[in-house]
């Protein structure tokens, strides 16, 4: 009997947007490419993101933002992870993300940035090669 | 009269594009539709005069002619200054209602410095504590020359209250009042995802608010049924129609459970509707609406007046739809979308601007969204005569259709057990879920063509210049709602907040109270910790 | 001991030493070796406590009323929320987590979801692993939530101290969809959603199936007669409403209880024996496995013998006797 190692991928809500259809759907693909899943659910604040990974351990972290708060919630995000000395997760944000804000992002250790139109896919090969561990 | 060659034209020609043809409810489309396919219309039965019982071909007897729809442009971002003058130039433009879009802190009830808001303050909506933020949002408007719409559920009740003392400070009447709020918690659960207490204190506090209005403010619409949101978390149109149409049910026998009589308060409820991509499926969808919710309420629900029986709607262009790439074609998009809506006899319409799968819209883009309502309404003739699509054999085959599926959804949720059990069994959630899933997974293998996103692409990086808002609206607000914690009197907000509580604990009407709490410039946070308290919060399963 | 910094951070109750060591042993089980020799004196102070039912019964939350309680209490609790893997894609969707964490803050609460990677027996083990960290990381109390419907559910529960089946008035067939495996082994049924009609005849549906001569966890494997008399649990029955946390104090009291029995019965201490063999048990069925697999893709003998087997002048059964002998176990 083989031990499998999986892909462990935490998809999460930051703040207050409401709008869970893409993530719902992405976490759906990942899991139908053999992946596991954790959705955080709605309304999650940076603290409470930050606890789940700690405890988690995944490999990887897709924080779906739709509601224009990435540029104030993502920074707070990456900064409690180096607090915590957590530096091989891969973060990955994607939703609504104007071009202008990829470059401020990217700085705060950020990837991905897939937004409407993205084939699913597109954002599973994006986790498969961006793992950090 | 020339014979109809069957060899020629009723059989499928050999090459055709697809195997099927499907419209966006998975319902198969014919090649031809002929009088075969409506073999037992009767005129009076299944359409009958505009205006009149069952209402299929349109709420009133002269729709357009009499009056157009109103151009009802959703919009609202940073602060409340900001609206206030979009509002302003959208009066200017010749929109004829406004349309209140919140910011995310103020739809879930935190303020503006509550940890909860951090980043999300003035974006995706006008950003609301206080009375005092909504004296600055009409600041300079005449409330009672205009109609209002609100997008706001789980706190449709404060912002009520907000608008009627904001209008009483311009020295006008509750009565004289026209306009909307949202407070359609079933959807929420559903679809938007904006409930803050569980189904039945939501409910209670919706049926205050009819009960108050129907005795204070007679010409407001106290809830606008939403099939918008949950077409846009992924329904098909027939789900959209069905689950729309139970929710408005569900209401109607809350309140009559209440004891209020149905005459008394239908008349004001109203319904919001999605227009999306497949032209005939949506005005289809509008017309079997109509009819549904004219036989229900006669024969169900015993209404007696025609206004009981009379569904009004307002639609807003599917902005699911929009694409990101090549924004300019959305232009497009939303003329189909408007139109349909308009040959489906919608009573206001919001049209989307081309930028919004991108940002909120910038001034420029809405006024071509509000241009397009214009030219449909002026330009292409479909406003000059009532219902012009009805005795199309298609359309009449698939308004029955639609109806005939929708029936079938109200059979499975009263085997549920009504529309709350069916919430908490997440019967909603999991349709909505397979039916966006399969429709991403036609999207990736090009099932469904979305040009210039997996077809006709054409690689060009977006030049649309975006709408920003300013990370200094968030500092304002908190500035200023500091301030006014200050000013206020603060003795008399706690006594009206006990009061409110003790209220809630009770069967009593809470809107009183409310209104009381609002006039002492309690914040929308304030009001909705207190309530909080007595009614919970509602944890949803995930459902994918 | 490439383990040693992230062990010596767990037995400082480093959370994120915890997590680490616990992907670690889900994901390897050479490491999971190392561990657990470490950590393994550690262990024995977390009372374990397995909570399974039906899909619909309300499991989450009633784990996340039931750990307010016990936060309230000053305890730190670990929970392991077991979701199944899908057989096709082999991946999972885990959202146990969003219902349990409405409760309490996670400063006192370690929640960990896992998949059950299609029952093939490690499950248990890499649960059993997991809650051995979770021991040495400082928790009082860990649970464990599966859908129990499975073999490997069983397995997990006999590490358990206090076995909890939730059942639901109007979920007609619950009880026997819940194998025969697991009610022998639970010690507390719960009704949740009490507040739904039908919520008294499941207590009666479950009192008389209980009145039914039915193997009970500790009648049952033990010949000692003395045993026989002490073991007296029957198990026991009790009504919540997990939403507005109606009756918990109650199931708290329960629980007491069964650990108190435990305790004084002297049960405790068999009991471990029994859940250690049966640990030992599935570790060796693990490595023996293992070592015969690669055996019989790798030896020549065996090419041999399956040859014979082939041409029918050896048997199956005296190949598998042949292998034993190779393997040096008689």
């Amino acid at each position: 009997m083989v031990e499998q190692r999986k892909i462990k991928v935490l998809v999460c809500k930051p703040g207050l947007d409401g709008h869970d259809r893409g993530a719902k759907v992405l976490a759906r693909a990942l899991r139908d490419a053999g992946m596991e899943v954790i959705y955080t659910g709605l309304h999650q604040t940076p603290a409470d993101i930050v606890s789940t990974i700690i405890q988690e351990d995944p490999d990887a972290v897709m924080l779906s933002m739709l509601s224009g708060a990435h540029n104030a919630l993502c920074p707070v995000i990456m900064e409690k992870l180096k607090e915590n000395g957590i530096d091989d997760v891969l973060v990955g944000v994607g939703g609504i993300i104007p071009d202008e804000d990829k470059t401020f992002l990217e700085k705060n250790g950020l990837k991905g940035f897939y937004g409407p139109g993205t084939e699913l896919k597109t954002i599973v090969e994006f986790v498969k090669n961006n793992l950090k561990r | 009269m020339t014979e109809i060659d069957e060899s020629k034209t009723l059989k499928p020609t050999k090459s055709e594009r697809r195997e099927k043809f499907t419209n966006l409810s998975d319902i198969e489309m014919k090649p031809l539709y002929t009088p075969e396919d409506i073999k037992e219309f009767n005129y009076a039965k299944d359409l009958g005069e505009p205006g009149k019982y069952p209402f299929t071909r349109g709420a009133y007897p002269n729709m357009y002619r009499g009056r157009l729809w109103t151009m009802r442009q959703f919009a609202g971002f940073g602060s409340a200054d900001q609206t206030n003058k979009r509002y302003k130039f959208l009066l200017e433009h010749g929109t004829t209602g406004l349309s209140v879009a919140f910011s995310l802190h103020t739809i879930y009830g935190y303020e503006a410095d509550d940890d909860k808001a951090l980043g999300e303050v003035g974006k995706e909506g006008v950003s609301i504590d206080t009375l005092k933020d909504m004296e600055t949002l009409f600041s300079g408007i005449d409330l009672s020359k205009i109609s209002t719409s609100m997008t706001i559920n789980a706190p449709a009740s404060i912002l009520l209250a907000m608008y009627i003392v904001t209008a009483e400070k311009q020295g006008h009447s509750p009565e004289k009042l026209r306009g909307t709020i949202q407070n359609d918690i079933l959807k929420e659960y559903i679809a938007q995802k904006s409930w803050i207490f569980p189904p039945e204190p939501s409910m209670r506090l919706i049926v205050d608010t009819i009960e108050y209005c129907a005795k204070n403010v007679p010409q407001w619409y106290t809830i606008s049924i939403s099939g918008y949101h949950i077409r846009e978390a992924g329904s098909t149109a027939v789900q959209e129609l069905a689950f729309t149409l139970a929710d408005g049910f569900a209401y109607v026998e809350a309140a009559m459970e209440r004891g209020l009589d149905v005459d008394d308060f239908a008349p004001r409820l109203s319904f919001f509707f999605n227009s999306h991509n497949n032209f005939f499926e949506e005005v289809c969808k509008y017309r079997a609406a109509r009819r549904i919710w004219a036989k229900r309420l006669k024969n169900k629900y015993g209404a007696k007046k025609t206004e009981s029986m009379r569904l009004r709607f307002h639609t807003q262009t599917a902005g699911v739809s929009l694409s990101a790439q090549e924004p300019e074609n959305n232009i497009a998009r939303v003329t189909i979308q408007g139109l349909a809506a308009v040959l489906g006899g919608t009573q206001s319409l919001h049209t989307n601007s081309f930028d919004e799968a991108l940002c909120l819209p910038t001034e420029k883009a809405v006024k071509i969204a509000l241009r397009t309502q214009q030219i449909i309404a002026h330009e292409s003739g479909v406003a000059d005569t009532v219902d012009p699509l009805a005795g199309s054999y298609y359309v009449e085959w698939l308004t029955n259709k639609m109806e005939e599926e929708a029936e079938a959804y109200f059979e499975k949720i009263k085997e549920l057990g009504g529309v709350i059990p069916a919430i908490k069994a997440n019967f909603f959630q999991k349709e909505i879920a397979n039916a966006s899933y399969k429709f991403q997974r036609e999207i990736e293998s090009k099932d469904r063509i979305f040009v210039g996103v997996n077809d006709y692409q054409l690689r060009e990086p977006c030049a649309t210049p975006l709408l920003k808002i300013d990370e200094n609206v968030a500092k304002v607000q908190i500035e200023n709602l500091q301030l006014l914690r200050n000013e206020r009197n603060n003795e008399k907000v706690h006594e009206i907040l006990n009061k409110l509580e003790e209220a809630a604990r009770s069967t009593e009407n809470l809107m009183p109270f409310i209104v009381d709490a609002v006039r002492e410039y309690a914040s929308i946070g304030e009001i909705m910790a207190t309530l909080k308290e007595v009614f919970g919060t509602y944890v949803e399963d995930s459902i994918f | 001991m490439p383990y040693s910094d992230l062990i010596e951070k767990l037995l400082e109750g480093n959370t994120r030493a915890a997590a680490r060591l616990i992907t670690l042993v889900e994901n390897d089980i050479e490491a999971a070796e190392e561990i657990v020799n470490v950590i393994y004196k550690n262990t024995g102070k977390a009372y374990i406590l397995g909570v399974t039912g039906a899909p619909g019964s309300g499991k989450s939350t009633f784990i996340s009323n039931l750990t307010k309680f016990f936060v309230k209490q000053g305890k730190k609790i670990g929970i392991i929320c077991v979701d199944p893997s899908s057989p096709l894609t082999g991946g999972a969707l885990l959202g146990d987590r969003i219902r349990m964490k409405e409760n309490f803050s996670l400063d006192n609460v370690f929640i960990r979801s896992m998949a059950n990677r299609g029952q093939l027996g490690g499950l248990a083990r890499a649960t059993e692993d997991s809650i051995k960290i979770l021991d040495a990381y400082g928790c009082d109390v860990v649970i464990v939530e599966t859908v129990g419907v499975g073999q490997s559910e069983v397995d997990i529960f006999k590490s358990a101290h206090t076995v909890v089946v939730l059942l639901v008035p109007g979920l007609g067939d619950d009880i026997q969809a819940i194998k025969a495996g697991i009610m022998e082994i639970t010690d507390i049924f719960v009704v949740n959603k009490m507040d739904l009609s039908g919520a008294d005849k499941k207590v009666a549906e479950i009192t008389q199936m209980l009145e039914l001569d039915m193997n009970y966890k500790y009648k049952s494997n033990n010949t000692d007669e003395n045993y026989a008399k002490i073991a007296n649990w029957t198990p026991k029955i009790a009504k919540v409403n997990s939403k507005t946390s109606e009756n918990f104090e109650e199931v708290i009291e329960l629980i007491e209880e069964h650990k108190k029995f435990l305790e004084e019965s002297g049960i405790i201490a068999n009991y471990q024996v029994n859940r250690i063999k049966s640990e030992i048990l599935q570790i060796l069925k693990h490595k023996i496995t293992k070592k015969v697999e690669g055996l019989i893709s790798s030896n020549s003998d065996i090419d041999e013998y399956i040859r014979l087997v082939m041409d029918k002048s050896l048997d199956p059964y005296s190949m598998a006797n042949l292998i034993i002998k190779l393997l040096g176990i008689e």
